[in-house]
């Protein structure tokens, strides 16, 4: 190998975080309670940034991210931790009406990004038409189509991403990237529809071990979609990382029961942030030693 | 002969949603259309295919809980795919439905300040405009069954007539008490079949609109082979706590 190695993109939970300010509008990887930029969303929660619109196929990091205060609008076709249907702090700050909404279809969202992803204002659809999807989000508009058939679509506008968070199984310092698991979800077009891009994975490998034991088609990200990569060990804890470990089902019931329990943000802030992701990681050793 | 439960009776009505569905995805949302789907692919519907409810498609129709071998990936990407396509037959819950098939699943109460927050839309409108659609209530009453719902997720028949929706498809709405087809006036909701047990005036009852016709059958009872498969697919009989007998 004779070329010279092309930039090393490493950079700490805390940097990558801090490229997010006030008024932002990020987008995160991962769908529902799976694989979720947790560390990186961690790190984020321990900032005081404020107002972000957040766009998510929602999971705890919106939960989490509303509990906080940080949010001014939501984009969304959902909100689930899966195993259980409903995240009660997102549904708290909706029964509040602390946050805006763009409540779409989630299939809209998928087209959103690839309309950002590929420089377009819009992509035309069927998803929307006749819901109240449109009723309420009075910023959407349908386009007819110039051919003969003249039929009414939706025109969906580009979803654009000042930053993206997404979290993989493993990467090299540059920026490639691949998953084990059986779902790339929309990792890709979160970081194509963004300016800035951050990568948390389990591991960072040499290249030349990227595809050890990953086919090609399982590199889901290269280095051209990527600004920044953080090595997070259980970095999506405590929703799943198949098959590198799964949902952490027990911690996710305790953070559904502590909404309920009225907790404040500082309370659970000490639970499900802590005040560094080592600290975090550590808190979970040992409560596992208490109860084995 | 065995005497069948309710739950087995709904059941095999969710079954039969996809009689005559061919090669396509069959997308069950809960307990009783899972069972009905998996009791469909294995009798009368071998050609369905069926998902683990993660990103693989199954090469067969196991028991609740069980497993079996792959015949393809069908990650959220693909599945995206196949609702644009159309080839789906998808069966939604409802926390609210009014009589045109309207259906909400995001939030009770005024959007800005709901007083109970759901999922959101989910997948709901596209599917709805894209491919048939059913619903399954384990639960009917005038809670559910409602003049107007507070969000409309998934399109209803009076709306999709207003945006030309080619490929809108509201098929059945199956629940405890009995089927629901949308034969009534304006493609309005018309009880098709009570479950046995069930009587006419407990489903006018449980509704808040009206939906009876000039005429109501009985839904079928299951035959002793789909009770036998109905036993291999759900041993536990989750189904019954779904819908207690």
């Amino acid at each position: 190998m004779t070329a010279p190695r092309p930039r090393d993109k490493r950079v700490s939970l805390d940097d990558a975080a801090a490229e997010v300010t006030d008024g932002m509008t990020i987008g995160i990887g991962g769908w529902g309670s799976r694989r979720k930029p947790m560390a990186l969303l961690r790190a984020l929660l321990r900032s005081d940034v404020r107002d972000l619109t957040v766009v998510s196929f929602g999971g705890p990091d919106v939960g989490l991210l509303c509990a906080a205060g940080k949010v001014r609008e939501l984009v969304y076709g959902f909100v689930s931790l899966d195993s259980i249907p409903y995240d009660p702090y997102f549904q708290q700050a909706r029964q509040s009406g602390r946050v805006r909404v763009r409540e779409l279809d989630e299939g809209m969202v998928v087209t959103g990004l690839r309309a950002a992803a590929q420089r377009l204002p819009f992509l035309p659809m069927r998803a929307g038409l006749g819901s109240d999807v449109l009723t309420h989000d009075t910023s959407l508009r349908t386009v007819r189509s110039p051919y003969p058939d003249a039929e009414e679509l939706v025109a969906m506008p580009a979803v654009r991403l000042d930053v993206a968070f997404v979290h993989l199984d493993f990467a090299d310092r540059h920026g490639n990237a691949g998953y084990r698991g059986v779902d790339p979800y929309f990792d890709d077009l979160f970081c194509l529809a963004a300016r800035r891009r951050f990568l948390s994975c389990e591991r960072i490998v040499p290249t030349e071990e990227l595809l050890a034991d990953a086919s090609p088609q399982a590199l889901l990200l290269n280095r051209m979609m990527v600004d920044g990569v953080v090595e997070a060990p259980n970095g999506a804890h405590f929703t799943s990382c198949d098959p590198e470990y799964g949902r952490d089902e027990r911690f996710q019931k305790e953070y559904v029961a502590d909404a309920a329990a009225g907790r404040s943000w500082a309370e659970l802030a000490e639970r499900y942030v802590g005040p560094d992701e080592a600290a975090y990681q550590a808190g979970l050793n040992d409560t596992r030693t208490v109860d084995a | 002969m065995t005497e069948p439960t309710r739950a087995d009776v709904c059941a095999v009505a969710c079954a039969d949603l996809f009689a005559g569905a061919g090669e396509i995805l069959a997308s069950p949302m809960g307990t009783m259309p899972l069972i009905g789907a998996r009791l469909a692919r294995r009798s009368f519907a071998p050609d369905l295919l069926l998902s683990d409810g993660q990103a693989l498609l199954l090469a067969d129709a196991p028991p609740l809980g069980g497993t079996a071998p792959a015949e393809g990936g069908l990650p959220y990407r693909k599945v995206f795919d196949v609702v644009a396509a159309g080839t789906r037959h998808v069966v939604m819950g409802a926390n609210q439905l009014d009589r045109f098939g309207n259906q909400n699943i995001s939030h009770i109460g005024p959007h800005e300040q709901p007083a109970r927050a759901m999922f959101g839309p989910r997948g709901a409108p596209g599917n709805t405009i894209n491919h048939r659609t059913s619903y399954w209530v384990p639960r009917h009453s005038r809670r559910v069954f409602v003049d107007a719902v507070d969000f409309v997720s998934g399109v209803g028949t009076d709306r999709a007539a207003k945006v030309g929706a080619p490929f809108h498809d509201l098929h059945r709405v199956v629940t405890n008490l009995g089927v629901l087809g949308f034969g009534g006036p304006d493609r309005s909701l018309r009880l098709l079949t009570v479950h046995p047990g069930v009587t006419v005036d407990e489903v006018v009852a449980a509704t808040s609109f009206p939906v009876v016709g000039d005429e109501v059958g009985t839904t079928r009872r299951p035959t002793e082979e789909e009770l036998r498969l109905l036993d291999r697919i759900d041993p536990d009989r989750f189904r019954d706590k779904e819908v207690p007998a």
